[in-house]
């Protein structure tokens, strides 16, 4: 398998780390910002365990561990392991959004 | 015939031309032709096959060898130990599997056809005793109809504990194939990458065609080719390119290939897997070739080739008909048949009778004749016979027969006639020492199926032609299902020009080289019903009964035909049985050939050794070794070394007296406790935190503040999983308002990296912090003990103030050393003593650690290892590795006091669920053997007292343990449930993997100095 680095150019799988799926968003939060703490614990929940198990093309975190150490992200198609397009991930695990309910 | 070798008439008697060579036993070269083959008469190569010594020629496999000196008989089969000879001349040969060279060099299931002959080379043949002809296991076809499909599973059923001390060993014994070394492997394997634009994989017709068309446009190709030379079928076969012989074409094409700076040529190289992003394995036997390879060289090299497009051109197998008998030796594929003849000029047998259901096979026939040779019949069960062939049959006065052999008579040393049932009805006999069968070819269509491609039925061809291929792959020629030489030539050419194309090569490909279109048609056969045994898979003794017995039991799927009679899952991955057993099945079953389907086809295309996948990277070089910067001076003064991950650390140095570790670990222990010592421990992670937001940043990753952390200060700092549980911890200083410096453990380095990167740039970008790793740039000591002050004092400037005001506990800044070397010093204690740890850059290590001794030399310093920095941890309660081990929390390790309140950090909320804060956990507590004699071990359980050993009583373990010399007796730290609420509770430890079990009390984890004195003082 070989993943273009937006940085590095096309560069062989073994210097990449994968995490996984890209659509979950670290919730955002403030301290004693009245929320809930049963809706925290379950956005957090969400975050850390809840995936979908997706048959074709997926957006999922690569590290670049053994070249410039991004963190990018591709749309990889889980059918066939065709990249699509492979990018710079700067901010996109932070949740833009506030939590429901705010 | 029509090739490009001159043949003369086939000479019964023993040639002439030995004399020219060493002198050979037995019946020298008795089948080899007087003239003609690509061999050289001038190169003889003396060979040894099981003890009788023969003669070959430069340019012939073992295998051509012994059909030279008439050798029919090779081998002995997986199962029933049948007779076995040659059958096929490539790479597919399921039958003639010998075990090359010997001691720790010995190669089992080495296939004759494509082991070249060497000067000196030794074989013997396998799975026989006392010897080929006699052998005493061939009592195993006598009790076959044991040996049906899935007999294993039927036989041996019960009683269970007998398969594992009877059966298997005794199965075992009778069959398998060779046996493997048993030594380690004395050669080298080489791995390497290759990229290009345009892979051509094979060097048939279309192959060259293809590579000619891709190497004149400018575009860089690589072309392999797994046999010796370039020209695949063209070497046997002939025929006439461009108006002159096919000999002549292949020369002056692969001179002009050679000629192409852009073109690679790659021969004896397999190509074996293809894999995504245009990824393909190859095995280049370099060195299979020679006896022993030449001093620094390889004896295979395994390749990984990235290329932007592929042209495969891997030709077309011929398939065996299945009849009774089929398995003698000297029944062999036409197409081999014609190899032998015209390529190695070795005539496979006196009276060779042929087989065919299709037009190809009666090319086998001219050429035996052409070659001299003589043709004892022409079986074809086709009504109809091409004219030109009854016409070439009545002017060279051949028998020709309408019908099938229906049996083979002979015995061990193989065919001595075979028994035609003509389309009449009529029975006959017919003499003969060697059949000829071709049942069709089936287009190569492995490596375009490696993707899960499924290949598509043809009728026309009666064969599997490839369906959809892997991205950026293009089949070309006999693989594609295009058999004349016309076609393999022009749609190589096409391939390849439009391989080059889509990479962006679009100069003139030139045209493709022309040549006729002979006719093949074929009418289908795929099995002679008959008494006797009908082989499908020869090499894993897979007859047609065992396959109609699977249809009846039910195995209809071709996946469960083939685990449940093993066929095609021999080395040889039924190259030449899979398509006859899925033609059976679909007999058997009512179904339609393509309805029936394939089984999915996997690499490796082609055997290869582990020793390849492995390369280098064997022994002490199986991975990569880290070493610290003291390495050098550490291994000269002997110390014992450990891995650790990558790292080799010093475990302890041991001194001549001293007559175990104990005794060492233990000096060094009270050596830091009574005096000073020091320790290599540049291997922690290190990462330089900068940036106006670098506190900001860490208050989000730990569980502590560091925000807050006054400059020149250390703190120690815990970080959690997103999850709640526990990931690191470690050391971390601030030596300016925007610099922080954060250590790691030696074993999560790596992965901390890896987080503390995920949160910057993916989770928040917008602080300004930036990361780097520092670990290989700072070598770093700890320097422990009372008279750790002392021996600084001679370190460092005198200027610098070390006392406990102007350096105290947790400090950390920058000083100066005697000699002007600027370090990082650091105020922090892993022992429990009074400690500093201090930063050089890392070309300083060895350096340093000499001086360390010198400036120590007045307060006995000693040098100590991870062991005994081990034993003052655990004498100091400190948690590590054993305890930080993915199921624990901060407060589990006793440490949940440190999580701020007052600001959102990773893992906070998970942290605060409702079973990773239950009473009941097992959390981190000191563990004291009540007879202090007894040695505490890591990994005992913890039962209350009164209670029996068990699961629903178990209320822990024992994690670190240690001799600790300064209480004389041995310590632990364990996780045991409510354990804070326990001190003074007397338990049971039970080991049921060491059958141990005594009594120990829980207590505080600090065994040692519980009020901090020391590392204060």
């Amino acid at each position: 398998m070989r993943i273009a680095c937006p940085y590095c150019g096309e560069r062989e799988v073994g210097e990449f780390s994968y995490l996984g799926d890209a659509s979950p968003k670290r919730p955002h939060y403030t301290i004693d910002d009245g929320t809930d703490p049963v809706v925290l614990e379950e956005a957090f929940n969400e975050y850390v365990y809840l995936r979908d198990n997706v048959a074709g093309t997926m957006r999922e975190y690569w590290y670049h561990g053994g070249g410039c150490r991004s963190w990018l992200i591709a749309e990889r198609s889980t059918l066939t392991h065709e990249f699509k397009s492979v990018q710079a991930a700067p901010g996109a695990g932070a949740a833009k959004v506030t939590l429901q309910g705010e | 015939m029509s090739g490009y070798t001159e043949s003369q008439p086939f000479s019964r008697t023993s040639a002439k031309e030995e004399d020219a060579g060493p002198r050979a036993v037995g019946n020298a070269q008795s089948h080899r032709l007087r003239t003609g083959g690509l061999i050289d008469r001038k190169a003889p190569l003396r060979f040894t096959f099981d003890g009788q010594v023969m003669t070959g020629y430069a340019g012939d496999t073992l295998a051509s060898a012994l059909i030279a000196n008439g050798v029919k008989l090779v081998a002995r089969s997986f199962k029933y130990h049948r007779p076995r000879g040659i059958m096929t001349a490539g790479s597919e040969e399921p039958s003639a599997l010998v075990e090359m060279r010997s001691a720790a060099r010995r190669e089992p299931n080495t296939r004759a056809t494509t082991q070249e002959l060497y000067h000196g080379l030794v074989a013997s043949s396998q799975n026989s005793w006392p010897s080929l002809r006699r052998d005493f296991m061939a009592i195993n076809s006598l009790l076959s109809p044991i040996f049906v499909a899935g007999f294993y599973y039927k036989t041996f059923m019960w009683p269970a504990k007998f398969w594992e001390t009877l059966y298997e060993p005794l199965i075992r014994r009778a069959a398998g194939l060779g046996k493997s070394a048993g030594q380690p492997d004395p050669d080298h394997y080489d791995k390497v990458w290759a990229h290009c634009d345009v892979l051509v994989v094979g060097s048939g017709a279309a192959g060259l065609s293809a590579a000619l068309a891709a190497g004149r446009t400018g575009a860089r190709v690589i072309l392999v080719e797994e046999d010796t030379r370039l020209g695949g079928r063209l070497l046997s076969d002939g025929g006439e390119i461009d108006g002159m012989l096919a000999g002549e074409w292949l020369r002056e094409t692969s001179a002009e290939l050679e000629a192409m700076g852009n073109v690679r040529i790659m021969t004896r190289t397999a190509l074996f897997g293809v894999y995504d992003g245009g990824t393909y394995a190859a095995l280049e036997r370099v060195n299979d070739h020679v006896p022993v390879p030449g001093s620094h060289q390889v004896r295979q090299r395994l390749w990984r080739i990235v290329a932007k497009r592929s042209v495969v051109a891997a030709g077309a197998l011929e398939r065996p008909i299945v009849f009774p008998g089929n398995d003698r030796p000297g029944v062999m594929m036409a197409s081999a048949v014609r190899t032998y003849v015209n390529r190695f000029a070795a005539m496979p047998g006196r009276q060779i009778a042929l087989f065919t259901n299709n037009d190809d096979g009666w090319r086998t026939a001219e050429a035996i004749q052409d070659a001299g040779g003589s043709v004892a019949a022409v079986v074809d069960p086709r009504g109809q016979i091409p004219a030109a062939y009854q016409a070439m049959a009545k002017a060279s006065g051949l028998r020709m027969l309408s019908g099938v052999v229906s049996d083979i008579k002979g015995g061990v040393d193989g065919v001595r006639g075979i028994v035609v049932i003509g389309n009449d009805g009529r029975s006959q006999r017919i003499s003969a020492d060697c059949l000829a069968v071709s049942g069709g070819w089936n287009p190569n269509v492995g490596l375009s199926c490696f993707h899960r491609g499924r290949p598509v039925w043809h009728e026309d061809i009666a064969a599997f032609v490839p369906g959809d291929c892997p991205a950026g792959m293009t089949m070309a020629g006999a693989a594609k299902g295009e058999f004349s030489l016309g076609e393999c030539l022009r749609d190589g050419h096409a391939a390849g020009a439009a391989a080059a194309a889509d990479c962006g090569y679009h100069k003139n490909a030139g045209t493709s080289a022309q040549a006729g279109e002979e006719a093949y048609a074929i009418s289908p056969l795929w099995q002679v019903k008959g008494k006797g045994k009908a082989f499908v898979d020869f090499q894993h003794d897979v007859t047609a009964s065992d396959v109609t017995l699977a249809q009846r039991e039910g195995y209809e799927s071709v996946e469960h035909l083939k685990r449940y009679t093993t066929l095609g899952m021999a080395t040889d991955q039924g190259k030449t049985s899979n398509i006859n057993g899925l033609a059976i099945m679909a007999a058997a079953s009512g179904r339609s050939i393509p309805e029936t389907g394939t089984t999915i086809y996997r690499p490796p295309y082609a055997p290869v050794a582990i020793g390849a996948f492995a390369g280098h990277n064997r022994d002490e070089n199986f991975h990569a070794w880290r070493l610290a910067p003291s390495h050098h001076w550490a291994a000269a003064r002997g110390a014992v070394f450990v891995d650790v991950g990558l790292w080799k650390r010093a475990q302890w140095y041991p001194q001549p007296a001293e007559k175990d570790w104990l005794q060492s670990v233990s000096r060094e222990v009270m050596a830091v406790r009574n005096g000073v010592g020091f320790c290599d421990v540049s291997t922690l992670g290190k990462v330089d935190v900068r940036g106006a937001d670098a506190g900001v940043f860490l208050d989000r990753v730990y569980i502590n503040a560091f925000s807050s952390l006054a400059i020149g200060k250390a703190r120690y700092g815990l970080m959690l999983r997103e999850d709640g549980i526990v990931m690191d911890d470690g050391t971390t200083s601030r030596l300016a308002e925007d610099h922080y410096f954060l250590t790691t453990t030696t074993a999560k380095a790596g992965v901390v990296m890896q987080h503390l990167e995920f949160c910057r740039q993916v989770l928040w970008p917008e602080l300004d912090v930036q990361l780097s790793s520092a670990t290989d740039q700072w070598a770093q000591f700890s320097i422990a003990g009372p008279k750790t002050r002392d021996l600084l004092q001679a370190l460092c400037d005198p200027a610098e103030d070390l006392s406990n005001e102007g350096f105290p506990f947790m400090g950390a800044r920058e000083v100066k050393l005697r000699g002007g070397v600027t370090a990082r010093l650091f105020r922090i204690s892993f022992s429990g003593e009074m400690a500093f740890e201090i930063s050089v850059p890392a070309r300083y290590g060895n350096a340093m650690a000499e001086n360390l001794m010198i400036a120590g030399k007045p307060f006995s310093v000693t040098p100590y290892g991870t062991e005994a920095l081990s034993v003052m941890r655990i004498e100091k309660g400190h948690v590590a590795g054993p305890e930080l081990n993915g199921t624990t929390t901060a407060d589990d390790l006793g440490l949940g006091k440190m999580m701020s309140r007052k600001k959102d950090f990773i893992g906070r909320i998970m942290a605060g669920r409702e079973a990773l804060t239950a009473p009941d956990r097992q959390v981190v507590v000191g563990i004291k053997p009540i007879d202090v004699q007894r040695r505490l071990r890591s990994g005992a359980h913890v039962i209350p007292k009164e209670e029996l050993p068990g699961p629903d009583t178990d209320e822990g373990y024992v994690t670190s343990v240690c001799f600790s010399p300064t209480h004389n007796q041995w310590l632990g730290l364990g996780l045991v449930r409510r354990g804070r609420e326990r001190y003074g509770e007397v338990v049971r430890i039970h080991d049921p993997l060491r059958n141990e079990d005594y009594e120990a009390e829980i207590c505080s984890p600090v065994f040692y100095d519980p009020e901090g004195v020391r590392q204060r003082g």
